[in-house]
């Protein structure tokens, strides 16, 4: 089973690589860019069928390790 | 003073704080093994040491701060003994939950390699005995994430609690969003827990301590380190 994690900043913490990215896009010419949140994403397999403990053990994973849940908020999905 | 200096793969400022420490101490440092479940019987001290864990893969000292030792530290910390993180040892206790708040990326996204300087906010902690309230010491930066961030209500509490330790200023003392190098949250350059017994914090007190160094501002620290724990044996 294939699930994918993405892990964003909360609203409100200063994000300064979005800003550059943004920065960039803007001098590149491209248009309509308001504004950019950088973030990650975490493409992981899972070698079990269960898909609730499967999303268990993906929430697990983001609170123990992958997100700093001080900072960044995160979302889980199956693929 | 026994001291313990955790050793990570990527950390490379603990031969520097083991020298620090005997300096102030007499006494060698031990060098724990993050794979290790327990310090050595009878440490009084617990330093996490600057250097770039695991190459500061998924955030700065995320993965070191869920090592197998660090249970150890956290029974070390609860029990009241003393812990000292510095720059990468910051970020991991804050990783770990010893300390509040998060080290974000500088405000000006450049790594800053130089000397700053500090005023010691208070001289009544473990970590600042050697030092006079007020006094301004200059000791090195090196770091890209050294942005310390908190929500407001931790912030209000640190302050309030009189938590900040460390604070970046000009060479006068004066605290100002020019000496704050990295736009931490109220120029805070180091912290401490709730008890007192942990801290933080960004700068390298170890990188100024003997003469060669061209400077000795930091040996205050390690001095009060071990005059404290001498008064508590």
């Amino acid at each position: 089973m294939k699930a994918r994690v993405t892990v964003t900043l909360k609203s409100g913490i200063l994000d300064p690589q979005g800003k550059a990215i943004e920065g960039a896009l803007k001098s590149l010419g491209v248009d309509g860019v308001a504004s950019v949140r950088q973030g990650k994403v975490f493409d992981i397999e899972l070698s079990g069928a269960d898909k609730a403990k499967a999303e268990a053990a993906l929430k697990d994973a983001a609170d123990k390790l992958l997100a700093n849940t001080v900072i960044e908020n995160y979302r889980v999905e199956l693929l | 003073m026994k001291s313990a200096v955790l050793v990570f793969p990527g950390i490379n400022r603990e031969r520097d704080m083991a020298r620090a420490l005997k300096l102030a101490s007499g006494n060698e440092a031990a060098m724990v093994w993050h794979a290790e479940t327990e310090l050595p019987k009878g440490t009084d001290l617990v330093v996490v040491p600057g250097g770039f864990s695991y190459g500061d893969y998924l955030r700065c000292g995320a993965i070191a701060a869920r090592a197998p030792v660090m249970d150890a530290v956290r029974k070390h910390a609860a029990d009241g003994g003393l812990v000292l993180g510095v720059c990468n040892g910051f970020q991991i206790l804050c990783e770990a939950g010893l300390l509040p708040g998060v080290l974000m990326r500088n405000a000006r996204l450049k790594f800053i390699c130089k000397d700053v300087h500090l005023r010691v906010e208070r001289s009544d902690s473990p970590f600042t005995r050697g030092y006079n309230a007020g006094q301004v010491i200059r000791v090195p930066v090196a770091h890209g994430e050294g942005n310390y961030e908190a929500d407001e209500e931790t912030v209000k509490r640190l302050e309030g609690e009189g938590r900040v330790l460390y604070r970046y200023c000009t060479p006068e003392g004066i605290v100002d969003e020019e000496s704050n190098i990295n736009g931490a949250a109220e120029s805070i350059a180091g912290i401490v827990n709730e008890r007192g017994n942990v801290l933080g914090m960004m700068p390298h007190p170890e990188n100024h301590v003997e003469d060669i160094m061209g400077c000795t501002d930091g040996r205050g620290l390690f001095a009060g380190l071990a005059a404290h724990l001498e008064k508590a044996a």
